[in-house]
């Protein structure tokens, strides 16, 4: 089982970026903190940041990508990089979880026993009903988004994207390029088109329906699950975008195509996210 | 669990001399060998352990007599709160990340952590994060005063500081997340031929729950911490009732994480002691089987016993029956583990160097905070004591005597491995017994403090309390002098210390041991092929490479 040729497991050189990327979430830290208090100096720390990041991550992916293409990844380091993409996905289902958890808590028992007749005293007049449309917090009357116009087409798009991200992998597989290439890149076709569509539903709930994040327990719910997971598609879409952008390059075959699997688990994961919210944000 | 051991194969790649020692700053701010990452992680958390330990002192200054001495009170409630969130955060946890940096690959011989780069980066956002929670004391409003949980609507209504406090928080949660997943892969992943899960070390057990419950619950706490900050600055209701939502939501979610958390600071220590004891016994760890189970159920029970935090929040009584006996079950894992702590020193052939004392009175002191942990669970007893100064006597007595006292034990232990060198034994063992008398004489009062009434996070008391206090406060000024010894001893000895042998501790059978010391920079570069047998005790090895 081993012998003196063995492959060493690959152990980087030092890196700068690191270090950068510490620099980075420093500057974003210190300037989100000033910006939420209307310290105008924040925006430059935000801006910082994000440019130091974007270098940062640049860098830090073309050492990978170019360690990669040497040869330097052999089975030993693609298990370790499954591993690792599993337990940050398992961190970002964790993430979620607090926030539907928050979700279900106001549905099931804040907001009936706000309505219950003890706090009739201390808020008169509220009534607990979902979407929660009374009480002193709630300054502005507002409509609940309903299941069946755009998110039920979003669903659709999304699952969509998810056989197609499937079909383009087989094309991955089984050698037919023009199948990856076309899957794929419909992939993130959709992904964008899910992005449009939010962003187009998001300014219909805000400026027709009346729907902001301070519109109570539900403004708030909808607002923060659907945004988080908004910017999980956007992250998830870069991500197939360079894969795309690589696939084009060559990069990957039927063997030695992790880049590949992790942007499809990711995006999978992303999609399941989608069809909970589904469920328990617009329809229940 | 999917060990790999096959997946060793052929070289393609064979020009791989190339990884001389790096010199100068860059050693350290570009570092990805995992020596110097784990020595980078301990040296901070030293240095977090001495700030966090300033303000406990200026904590236990003001309440040496009744009346305000020193600080106004929104200062001391400052004190507090970032006191409680350095030690965790900036002290513990850092301290058994590095501790796991440093020693994990050697002991299942892999040859660095899985992931090299992003353990740099797993540090380095540390400091910044620090370094927020420092600037907070400098803006207006001064820094978080909620109390380490951050309870809304104490959190939801203050400064700045509390912003930079939620940042931080991010910042750290990152770092714990990163530091585990690469904890998780490297005991996976990368475990040498022959060192199976249920043979490899107890160390690398405990580390490995311990970053399952990282992963677990660090985006819990940062997903809540995330709702405080859009509850502070864009309008949600999370926490407040006028908008459907509540103030007891917060302590939900924040104790789903906060439980959890409070074995991942205990869990390490268990896996240290694990070691510690069979060595300085000269016997193989009493029931290694029963410890690895007892450590994973500890695991899945920490995620159902988090509102034994709220009793007195108000839930309904089948919840509190539950959550209390629920807590009560978790005595069981634990008692087994100290009865095979016990077990395994029967009849050994003891001694008592400085790790041992160390451990030995983890033992002792992680009961009685053990067993003040199940008087609090009685929902009925708890509704007296919930944040009294009972509380704090039994977390200190879990923290302090236990991952604490576990950390100074562990690094006694490996100092030589790490070094080189011995440390002062001397030293050590008056540092210990010192410790152990001032850390009594400050916390022991505490438990009569609490069942008195007085209530935690107060700067000023009742005149009935004085005594107790008073002692406290002389008990604490004397056990920070304390740890002034041991930061000597570590200084001197690490220059000036007798040269260490390979294998000091003649009991001490896991992998470290069968390398040179100090370990070589790079070590098993290639795996060996070993034979063990539980707790991860070399019975042989062959090959093995270091350079
Ligand atoms: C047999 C095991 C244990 C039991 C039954 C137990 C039980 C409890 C209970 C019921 C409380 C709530 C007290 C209150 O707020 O009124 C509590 C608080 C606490 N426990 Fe434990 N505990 C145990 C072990 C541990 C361990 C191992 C640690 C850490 C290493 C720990 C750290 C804490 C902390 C930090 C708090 C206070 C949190 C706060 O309010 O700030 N406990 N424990
Ligand atoms: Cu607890």
């Amino acid at each position: 089982m081993h012998n003196e040729t063995s492959h060493h497991y690959f152990v980087p050189d030092p890196s700068r970026w690191p270090i950068i990327g510490a620099v980075a979430l420093f500057a974003l830290g210190l300037g989100a903190s000033f910006t939420v208090n209307g310290i105008a100096a924040g925006k430059f720390g935000l801006l910082l940041g994000v440019l130091i990041l974007l270098w940062m991550l640049f860098g830090w992916f073309g050492d990978v990508i170019r360690e990669s293409l040497s040869g330097r990844y052999q089975r030993r380091e693609d298990a370790s990089f499954r591993w690792g993409m599993s337990w940050f996905i398992f961190s970002e289902v964790m993430f979620f979880a607090a926030f539907f958890g928050a979700l279900f808590y106001v549905r099931t028992i804040s907001v009936p026993e706000l309505g219950n007749e003890q706090h009739q005293l201390l808020y008169p007049g509220f009534a607990a009903s979902w979407p929660l449309a009374t009480g002193p917090g709630i300054s502005a009357t507002y409509q609940a988004m309903g299941p069946w116009g755009l998110p039920a087409v979003n669903t659709l798009i999304l699952l969509s994207s998810g056989a197609t991200l499937t079909w383009a992998h087989w094309g991955l597989l089984s050698g037919l390029r023009w199948r990856l290439v076309f899957g794929l890149g419909l992939t993130v076709v959709l992904g964008a088109l899910f992005l449009g569509l939010q962003i187009y539903e998001y300014a219909h709930a805000m400026n027709e329906l009346g729907l902001s994040l301070a519109s109570g327990a539900y403004g708030m719910t909808f607002f923060m699950l659907t945004g988080f997971h908004g910017l999980h598609v956007l992250l998830g879409a870069i991500m197939l975008a360079v894969v795309w952008l690589r696939v084009l390059r060559g990069h990957f075959n039927a063997e030695h195509h992790f880049a590949f699997e992790a942007a499809a688990w990711y995006w999978h994961f992303v999609d399941v996210v989608w069809l909970i919210l589904f469920v328990f944000v617009y329809w229940l | 669990m999917t060990a790999i051991d096959s997946a060793l194969q052929p070289a393609h790649d064979t020009a791989h001399g190339h990884h001389a020692k790096p010199s100068g700053i860059t050693r350290w701010l570009f570092a990805t060998n995992h020596k110097d990452i784990g020595s980078l992680y301990l040296w901070f958390a030293f240095s977090m352990f001495i700030f966090g330990g300033v303000l406990a002192l200026c904590i236990r200054a003001e309440l040496f007599r009744p009346g305000l001495q020193f600080w106004q009170p929104e200062l001391f409630n400052q004190f507090t709160t970032l006191h409680g969130l350095i030690m965790v955060f900036g002290a513990i946890m850092p301290a058994f990340t590095g501790l796991a940096n440093w020693m994990l690959p050697l002991m299942i011989g892999a040859p660095d952590m899985a992931f090299a780069r992003m353990n740099n980066w797993s540090f380095w956002l540390l400091p910044p994060a620090a370094l927020l929670l420092l600037i907070s004391f400098a803006v207006p409003g001064g820094a978080a005063a909620a109390g380490w949980t951050l309870y809304a609507p104490l959190s939801t209504q203050m400064g700045m500081g509390m912003d930079l406090t939620i940042f931080a928080i991010h910042i750290m949660g990152v770092s714990s997340i990163m530091g585990s997943i690469n904890i998780i892969v490297t005991i996976l992943n990368l475990r040498a031929p022959g060192m199976t899960m249920m043979k490899m070390p107890m160390f690398a057990w405990a580390s490995l729950i311990t970053a399952y419950l990282i992963i677990a619950v660090m985006p819990v706490l940062a997903g809540v911490v995330t709702m405080v900050l859009t509850d502070r600055h864009f309008g949600t209701h999370f926490f407040n009732a006028a908008g459907g939502g509540d103030p007891v939501l917060y302590q939900h979610i924040f104790w789903f994480f906060g439980h959890p958390e409070v074995y991942i600071m205990a869990l390490p220590a268990f896996g240290i002691v694990s070691h510690i004891i069979p060595t300085f016994s000269r016997k193989p760890l009493f029931g290694y089987t029963s410890m690895v189970y007892a450590t994973s159920s500890i695991a899945i029970l920490s995620f159902m016993v988090w509102a034994h935090h709220m009793f007195t929040t108000g839930m309904p009584a089948t919840a509190q029956l539950f959550f209390m006996y629920a807590t009560m079950l978790i005595a069981v894992p634990t008692g087994v583990k100290v009865f095979n702590w016990i077990g395994t020193m029967w009849q050994g052939s003891m001694s008592f160097e400085t790790p041992m004392l160390f451990a030995i009175g983890f033992i002792c002191l992680f009961t009685v905070g053990g067993l003040s942990g199940v008087t609090l669970s009685i929902a009925a007893i708890d509704i007296q004591l919930q944040d009294t100064y009972y509380v704090v006597a039994h977390f200190h007595y879990v923290l302090v005597a236990g991952a604490l006292f576990s950390l100074f034990a562990a690094v006694y232990y490996w100092f030589p491995k790490m070094t080189g060198r011995m440390y002062s034994e001397f030293w050590g063992k008056f540092h210990f017994w010192w410790s152990l008398l001032w850390f009594n004489v400050t916390f022991f009062p505490m438990h009569f403090l609490g069942l008195a009434g007085m209530p935690r996070r107060i700067p000023d008391y009742n005149m009935q309390f004085t005594d107790f206090n008073t002692m406290a406060s002389v008990g604490a000024f004397c056990f920070g002098l304390g740890q002034l010894i041991f930061f000597a001893n570590m200084l001197h000895s690490l220059r000036h210390g007798r040269p260490a042998a390979a294998k000091p501790w003649e009991g001490a059978d896991t992998l470290e041991w069968q390398i040179a010391t100090p370990a070589p920079y790079h070590s098993f570069v290639e795996a060996p092929d070993l034979e063990v047998g539980e707790n991860g005790r070399i019975d042989a090895m062959h090959g093995g490479k270091h350079h």
